[in-house]
């Protein structure tokens, strides 16, 4: 049983089916795992678990009573710090909710309580979401677990490093420019972004809400689809949520995949990408042409004005929304405050760090008197030829495959100090977002120093069941879904 | 956009209400500086009869109907959670209008 | 120098629907502190607006009361600014593109007297827009105290065009908006509990230019006689400026009711820079124009179009329909009554005089005045009160008494009367004897009667209604008297 926190989910529920082990000892399992290795990863805001193995003491008592949940029933599930968890704290890797707990549920996270999943843990990340490295954390620093010098990638590293890590089965985290999907790369693990709308938004404490979604992190592809599976749906409560009929992802994996066009777009080619990774992610689509998928070069050409596109209008929404961490009704409070204009500045100058300030500053001054048509609207309009390019490219291709990130995990600390560079290095995935697509990031190589590499499969709005598809095949015929990092050897 | 890569810092973290020391206030400058020079990509591209993109989805008509009251909240959470409560009100520091 | 002063009003109103404008937690004025709130209402982290429909559908119809051009689409914009009492630090409003646009309404200046219709005219609206209403703040001597219970409720803002030329006829506009707004059922625009507010616009320029002066904006006006006394104070400031050859200083001022002046709000101006943006949590919601279209087809008939109708069709007087149209509830009763018993004057009467002293009398006992709902008057009540008067049951003298009753016990008038013994006397031989001894112990009235004084009639009548305690029918009661004073010749 040593090993069941690295097992996958359909392997799990067999076991648990099969009375081999409890969801209680799978639990214990994920537990021991994260104690043991934790002091090295920090891969966790906070954790509750006593209330983790409530959860999955109810969860053997429904097993025994015959009322299963589904795929998902004893299953841990970690949560990036960003989504309300009612009677958890939610803290955003932030000095600024240091001692806010959730009053309610978000969205996603009744449905995974209503899918019979177990709720574990307050993973880290960078503070309220906003970096690619999760340095920005006002609690601790994660390390990647491939090499404790590196950073997880961000903002979701810590849903990334835990995956990786073995200290929860799954996790989900949010991706408003690659959040999920860079760290996923980073990390070695598959994360799915899904089409903007296909889940709830409420309770995901919002940076940019034009952009933001909530997706799955796992091992295997088909984890990360029964997770989907669970995530997304209709939320009333969420206005930019879609009514669609839910899809059976996983199922959807059982197909043998068609043959299919693939778009290679040469912009995500160029000078700026490390040769190891350019190597790996051209090595895993002469695979798909070897098994007989058509590759088409394709051009999105306003490709390098993502990165500004998306600085002005996640820093511009991040700005208003941000605006409510105020010291007044949750939030922290100066104690240092004589009137109500110290408290609101000084409150907001303690609690947030450098980064969060520093996109707040950027977002005001982008809106500010004068400059809003310079800077937001016509951002918002080039956003619309970013679109553009995305539609043409999908009238010739089924999907598009890119490398998730220009380079490997870096070293902590390497850019901390150059916002514009690390900045940039969301290159590949902000398109995604300002369009509103669906994309995963599959591992698809390493590289000589042992990092990860990951590769990025961006489909047609609501086209997951195939980028899904794309990504199972490859991993079906490749073994990097069973590799380690050596964190155990590294103990002893 | 190049004449206005300068920010008045002061201004806008005062529209932010955000507390910057002077060190604070001198590296963001140069920070911003430096992203706001990056911006002016932005003005190779024609955006001449584009329009803005708001949202991914042109989803139109979402409301709640009916007019039906919802829970409430007991006073008892925002006492809770406040930074400082009296008679189940937020205290904040006088404010002088 | 003389100066001419230029008003533009903004006034915000409170929708009367059961909920917030972007959530489900309801609303009611008066509720115990912070007991209206949801994750929504308190602006939490990760909570989302969602429209009420209801709210909109309002707006849109108060639109239409005024003769606005209705939007196509309904959009939404941030407004960003930080106050304690906004959960979110930004307001949801409809900056560049309001619901409604343009629109007029019809008001009525002051007339020579109160017994004489004053002249009437059209006041320009600029638009109309809805947004939320933020919490409450209650100032201590020391710090300030934050209730929730009104953030989020749906408001429409009405801004006019700086077309009202004097204090009394803003308080014209204000008194019909107001009425209008009611009798729409769209709100109670109850000044005092804050369904209504409004902030003035006031410049002043040399009489005969065109163009505008410097204006100030007053802000916390919360009655309309402050908005009078607002304007006024602000006129005799702004000329005085003017007179010493200074300039005005375009700012926002605040009236201080208790002290009777207005204070510039310095700290107000630094940051007018709302940066606002379109929300990006709501969706555009398109107007359904066949639904307008019905909408626009039952609006309710506007106050002064049914004063017309009544002076039309009912023939009753300015003085009657000018209190009937003011107050709605009494308004609605008339029309009630009138379907039940067709005697409009009459029923006016009752009504405007007799009803409304009643409700008066109980604000002398120290208590507000009474409203029509809170009494146990029914048009029935009034119906059949109007038709056994007429019909000679009981006489108007006695009507009275039995309103009185009505009015203090809910019963209806037959059944006061005949409890009571109420009905006229009509026993014509026990009248007859009661006359002929009033005839014989006044022989001064007759003597008077005899001579011309048909009022010395009176004298004589007493005596009979004392003694059948009222109970005598007035006119039977003449015509029996003549009788035995000319046949007694």
């Amino acid at each position: 049983m040593s090993d069941l926190f690295y097992s996958n989910i359909s392997e799990l529920q067999a076991g648990l089916n099969n009375k081999t082990f409890t969801a209680v000892d799978l639990m214990q399992s994920v537990i021991e795992r994260t104690e043991a290795v934790e002091s090295e990863v920090n891969a966790f805001i906070s954790r509750d678990i006593e209330d983790a193995l409530k959860q999955a003491e109810a969860s053997d008592k429904r097993r025994l009573a015959g009322a299963s949940l589904g795929a998902l029933d004893g299953i841990p599930v970690g949560i990036k710090d960003i989504m309300a968890v009612k009677g958890q704290p939610l803290r955003c890797a932030s000095k600024m909710l240091e001692s806010f707990v959730a009053p309610y549920d978000a969205t996603c996270i009744e449905h995974l309580k209503a899918s019979g999943a177990v709720i574990w843990g307050r993973l880290n990340m960078d503070e309220f979401a906003m970096g690619s490295s999760t340095e920005n954390s006002a609690f601790s620093q994660t390390a990647n677990p491939w090499n404790l010098d590196c950073i997880p990638g961000g903002s979701s590293g810590g849903s990334a490093a835990s995956v990786a890590a073995g200290q929860t089965i799954v996790s989900i985290g949010t991706d408003t420019g690659g959040s999920i999907r860079q760290p996923a790369a980073l990390c070695g693990v598959v994360g799915m972004k899904p089409t903007y709308g296909l889940a709830s938004r409420y309770g995901l404490v919002a940076f940019a809400s034009s952009l933001d979604q909530v997706g799955p992190f796992a091992r295997t592809v088909k984890d990360a689809a029964i997770l989907l599976e669970s995530l997304v749906g209709y939320d009333p409560k969420d206005s930019t949520s879609l009514n669609r009929p839910k899809e059976n992802y996983s199922k959807a994996l059982e197909q043998p995949l068609r043959k299919l066009k693939l778009g290679v777009p040469s912009e995500f080619f160029g000078d700026g990408v490390d040769p190891e990774v350019k190597a790996a992610v051209e090595k895993a689509i002469d695979w798909y042409r070897s098994e007989g998928h058509t590759i088409v070069e394709i051009s999105l050409p306003h490709s390098e004005l993502c990165v500004p596109v998306y600085y002005i209008i996640a820093t511009a929404e991040a700005s208003s929304n941000l605006a409510r961490f105020d010291g007044v009704r949750y939030s922290h409070r100066s104690s240092d405050a004589g009137n109500i204009n110290e408290l609101f500045n000084k409150s907001r100058g303690e609690g947030f760090g450098e980064e969060v300030k520093r996109r707040i500053i950027l977002g005001t001054y982008v809106l500010s008197s004068g400059y809003y048509d310079a800077y937001y609207l016509r951002a918002q309009k080039v956003r619309s030829l970013i679109r553009n390019d995305f539609d043409q490219a999908f009238e010739q291709v089924d999907a598009i495959l890119t490398p998730t990130t220009p380079t490997p995990a870096f070293k902590k600390g390497e850019k901390s100090d150059d916002p514009l560079s690390m900045y940039l290095s969301d290159i590949y995935t902000i398109s995604v977002n300002l369009a509103g697509l669906p994309a995963l990031s599959l591992p698809v190589g390493m590289t000589q120093e042992q990092l990860p590499i990951g590769m990025q499969i961006i489909g047609k709005a609501f086209g997951e069941a195939d980028i899904l598809s794309v990504a199972h095949a490859f991993e079906s015929n490749h073994e990097f879904k069973d590799l380690r990092p050596n964190l155990d050897n590294s103990k002893q | 956009m190049s004449e206005k890569t300068e920010i008045d810092i002061n201004y806008v973290a005062e529209l932010a209400r955000i507390e910057l020391s002077e060190t604070d206030k001198e590296k963001l400058s140069g920070q911003l500086k430096d992203i706001l020079v990056y911006f002016e990509k932005l003005n190779q591209v024609d955006v001449t009869g584009i329009e803005p993109m708001a949202h991914a989805h042109k989803v139109q008509n979402i409301w709640r109907e009916g007019d039906q009251a919802g829970p409430v909240f007991s006073q008892s959470v925002l006492n809770k959670m406040a930074p400082e409560s009296r008679d189940n009100q937020v205290v904040v520091p006088k404010v002088v209008e | 120098m003389k100066y001419e002063v230029v008003i533009g009003l903004e006034i915000h109103v409170q929708l009367k629907t059961k909920t917030k404008m972007f959530s489900a937690a309801p609303y009611n004025y008066g509720a115990e502190p912070n007991t209206l709130t949801d994750p929504v209402v308190l602006g939490l982290p990760g909570t989302l607006p969602v429209l009420n429909y209801t709210a909109i559908e309002k707006c849109a119809e108060l639109g239409l009361m005024l003769g606005c051009k209705i939007a196509d689409v309904c959009k939404w914009d941030r407004k960003n600014y930080f106050y304690p009492d906004s959960p979110k630090n930004y307001q949801l409003t409809q900056n560049e593109q309001p619901l409604c646009v343009g629109g007029s309404i019809e008001i009525e200046m002051p007339g020579a007297s109160r017994n004489i219709e004053g002249a009437h005219r059209w006041v320009e609206l600029n638009r109309i827009h809805l947004e939320e209403d933020p919490g409450k703040l209650t100032h201590t001597a020391f710090d300030s105290l934050i209730d929730f219970n009104r953030a989020g409720v749906p408001l429409a803002e009405i801004v006019t065009e700086p077309n009202l030329y004097s204090s009394s006829e803003a308080v014209a506009f204000l008194n019909a908006l107001r009425n209008l707004i009611i009798f729409s059922g769209i709100s109670d625009c109850d000044m005092e509990k804050g369904q209504m507010r409004c902030d003035a616009n006031v410049s002043l320029r040399p009489k005969g230019l065109e163009t505008l002066g410097t204006r100030t904006e007053m802000k916390n006006l919360n009655s309309i006689s402050n908005v009078k006394s607002a304007i006024e104070y602000e006129m005799k400031r702004q000329a005085e400026i003017l007179d010493s050859g200074d300039k005005v200083i375009q700012e926002t001022r605040r009236w201080d009711a208790a002290k009777n002046i207005s204070l510039s709000l310095r700290s107000k101006e630094e940051a007018h820079d709302y940066r606002y943006f379109p929300d990006p949590d709501l969706m555009p919601v398109v107007m359904d124009k066949a639904r307008i279209e019905v909408l626009n087809q039952m609006l309710p008939e506007r106050p002064f179009d049914r004063q017309r109708r009544y002076q039309k069709d009912y023939d009753l007087p300015y003085t009657i329909t000018s209190v009937l149209c003011a107050n709605h509830q009494l308004s609605d009763f008339f029309e009630e009554t009138l379907g039940l018993y067709n005697a409009p004057k009459a029923i006016a009467n009752y009504l405007v005089n007799d009803l409304l002293r009643e409700l008066a009398s109980n604000s002398e006992q120290g208590a507000s005045a009474l409203s029509l709902s809170e009494t146990k008057l029914k048009p029935q009540s009034i119906a059949e009160l109007v038709e056994v008067v007429e019909s000679g049951l009981i006489s108007k003298q006695i009507a009275k008494e039995v309103f009185v009753e009505m009015f203090a016990s809910g019963a209806l008038p037959k059944s006061i009367i005949e409890s009571k013994g109420l009905s006229q006397s009509n026993d014509s031989s026990e009248i007859e004897a009661l006359c002929l001894e009033a005839i014989a112990n006044n022989p001064k009235a007759v003597g008077q009667f005899k001579d011309g004084n048909i009022k010395a009639i009176n004298a004589l009548k007493g005596p009979v209604m004392k003694a059948t305690q009222g109970k005598a029918n007035p006119a039977i009661l003449d015509e029996l008297l003549q009788k035995l004073i000319e046949s007694g010749e």
